[in-house]
């Protein structure tokens, strides 16, 4: 195991449920805003159900819930711009990425310039992306 | 009098709502509601399943679960009901019984 300081590893956020009936999604937010403190390679995905974590519009005044929705907008302030979605999941749905919020990152290397950091990604550029990954944690 | 059935979870996650629409007798009525809203949607990969269990069974979805996902109630199958929480009472108490499919 390194512990050494100054080791970055490959984190990768697997999110698979849908938010609101079940509070995995909102656990995993918090636990990678946590984690973004300590200046790893964080990659988001989102797939199967996890998808509706990201859509727009999301408004939870009739469930008496927390909307938590407008923290994924909150990310790139955070450098976590790598965030991706399985292509086929949202198809499976009935969704295109034009149901989903926009996400984006200022960055510092350009003259802090808006650029995108949502990714929409087929299952086989997915799997690649798992693969490389040092950590999986699964939400 | 006939049951209401109730659904919970997404049709992606678990097979509740399949289980359901297998065993409900004909006549009976399947609210969906939490993350079972997203088998009221339009377009899934479950669409056409629920279209055609509608000649049989009267389905309803909880609006308020629809808006808090960020999805929109135009976007429901055509002969689904969107109904709010006092519907959601009112259904409870219309019916002889209520099975939630867990």
């Amino acid at each position: 195991m390194e512990t050494a300081e100054g080791v970055v590893k490959k984190f990768c956020y697997m999110n698979r449920k849908a938010p609101y009936g079940t509070i995995y999604a909102l656990e995993s937010l918090e636990v990678v805003l946590i984690a973004a403190a300590f200046d790893q390679d964080i990659s988001l995905v989102f797939a199967d159900d996890g998808v509706y974590q990201l859509t727009k519009d999301q408004d939870t005044d009739g469930i008496g819930m927390k909307n938590f929705s407008k923290t994924y907008s909150a990310l790139g302030d955070y450098d976590i711009n790598k965030i991706y979605v399985e292509k086929e999941s949202l198809e499976e749905r009935g969704l295109s990425v034009d149901d989903l919020q926009a996400l984006t990152y200022e960055d510092e290397d350009d003259d802090w310039a808006e650029k995108n950091s949502l990714f929409v990604v087929g299952r086989e550029e997915l799997t690649a992306l798992i693969d490389e990954q040092d950590v999986v944690l699964s939400f | 009098m006939t049951m209401l059935h109730t659904v919970n979870k997404s049709p992606f996650e678990r097979n509740t709502l399949e289980s359901c629409l297998r065993l409900a007798k004909k006549g009976s009525a399947v609210l969906l509601f939490e993350d079972g809203v997203i088998g009221a949607m339009q377009n899934t990969k479950f669409s056409e399943k629920v279209s055609q269990a509608m000649s049989d069974l009267s389905f309803y979805v909880l609006g308020p679960d629809i808006k808090a996902r960020g999805l929109s109630e135009k976007k429901v199958i055509d002969g689904i009901k969107v109904v709010d929480y006092n519907d959601f009472v009112d259904l409870t108490a219309e019916h002889n019984a209520v099975q939630s499919w867990l």
